[in-house]
């Protein structure tokens, strides 16, 4: 056993806050009857997947999760809540009654097969170097092994900046 | 006893976490009725999918780097599709005055 007074044991603790933390934001994010809250949740899931990949030995994408995904994502959508969404709580009824519960059965049936998969397979490392995959590998990869990749997301970015602008730009008078 | 405060450093744990991440976002996605929300269950689908990457990066691959940048580029694509659905969302709420799933019905589905 850890000693919870050792540095081992204090890390451990911090990493089981940020595991709830993560799962708590997720069924916050779904559960929610406001849209408001919802993105809220999702805000606090990414928090708690970034302090996940901090512990997975990355800060970098640790620091670009929440920058990028509270900074910015959620940021967005709630400019787009206060634009579209209607004041009066949306209504409770469904057309079809069971949605719910089928939605449940269906993704509690996912969760159950991928752990099972996953925990029942057996692993296999071909090799372990601890002092990978710091920010000068990934930048120099980015830039060597994975540059078309590189050139071809900032691509992709362009065309869907320009591509929301046009969209939210058409209809619009003047 | 299992070690509940080592279960930062095995892999299973971090499999386990994007599993019920990935099965919380489907849930949303068939769940929620309004446009946002399925976007919001969009992302966490993703969320659970780099966590994913990230763990057999740490644990499994001989060179690191390579998880990371996926990782990274994940996040770059759920970016852009997260400004194209939502300047839709506005396009629609201004045709249609909502943006529940249920009201957009012009063919009838």
């Amino acid at each position: 056993m850890t000693s919870i007074a050792s540095v081992e044991g204090l890390s451990g603790l911090l990493f089981l806050c940020f595991a709830g933390i993560t799962l708590a934001g997720g069924l916050i994010a779904v559960s929610a009857r406001r849209l408001i809250r919802s993105v809220a949740g999702l805000a606090l899931c990414s928090l708690g997947v970034a302090g996940l990949y901090y512990y997975l030995n990355s800060p970098f994408v640790a620091l670009m999760q929440i920058l990028i995904y509270v900074g910015a994502v959620c940021v967005t959508m709630v400019f787009a809540i206060m634009l579209a969404e209607p004041s009066e709580i949306k209504r409770v009824t469904r057309r079809n009654v069971l949605a719910g519960p089928l939605a449940f059965l269906v993704s509690g049936l996912l969760v159950w097969g991928l752990a099972g998969l996953s925990l029942k397979t057996r692993w296999f490392s071909e090799m372990y170097l601890d002092n990978w995959g710091k920010v000068s590998d990934v930048g120099r990869s980015l830039l060597t092994t994975y540059s078309l990749s590189f050139e071809l997301i900032s691509l992709v970015l362009v065309v869907a900046v320009l591509g929301s602008l046009v969209l939210a730009r058409a209809g619009r008078n003047g | 006893m299992m070690d509940i405060l080592a279960l930062g450093t095995s892999l299973d744990t971090y499999l386990l976490i994007a599993a019920l991440l990935f099965g919380i976002g489907c849930y949303g996605l068939m769940q929620h009725q309004t446009f946002i929300g399925m976007l919001i269950s969009a992302e966490l689908i993703l969320a659970g999918a780099s966590l994913n990457f990230m763990a057999f990066n740490h644990f499994l691959t001989p060179d690191p780097t390579v998880g990371q940048i996926i990782t990274l580029f994940v996040m770059a694509i759920a970016a852009a599709e997260a400004a194209i659905v939502l300047s839709i969302i506005l396009a629609v709420y201004r045709n249609y005055k909502s943006i529940d799933s249920e009201d957009v019905m012009d063919l009838q589905g």
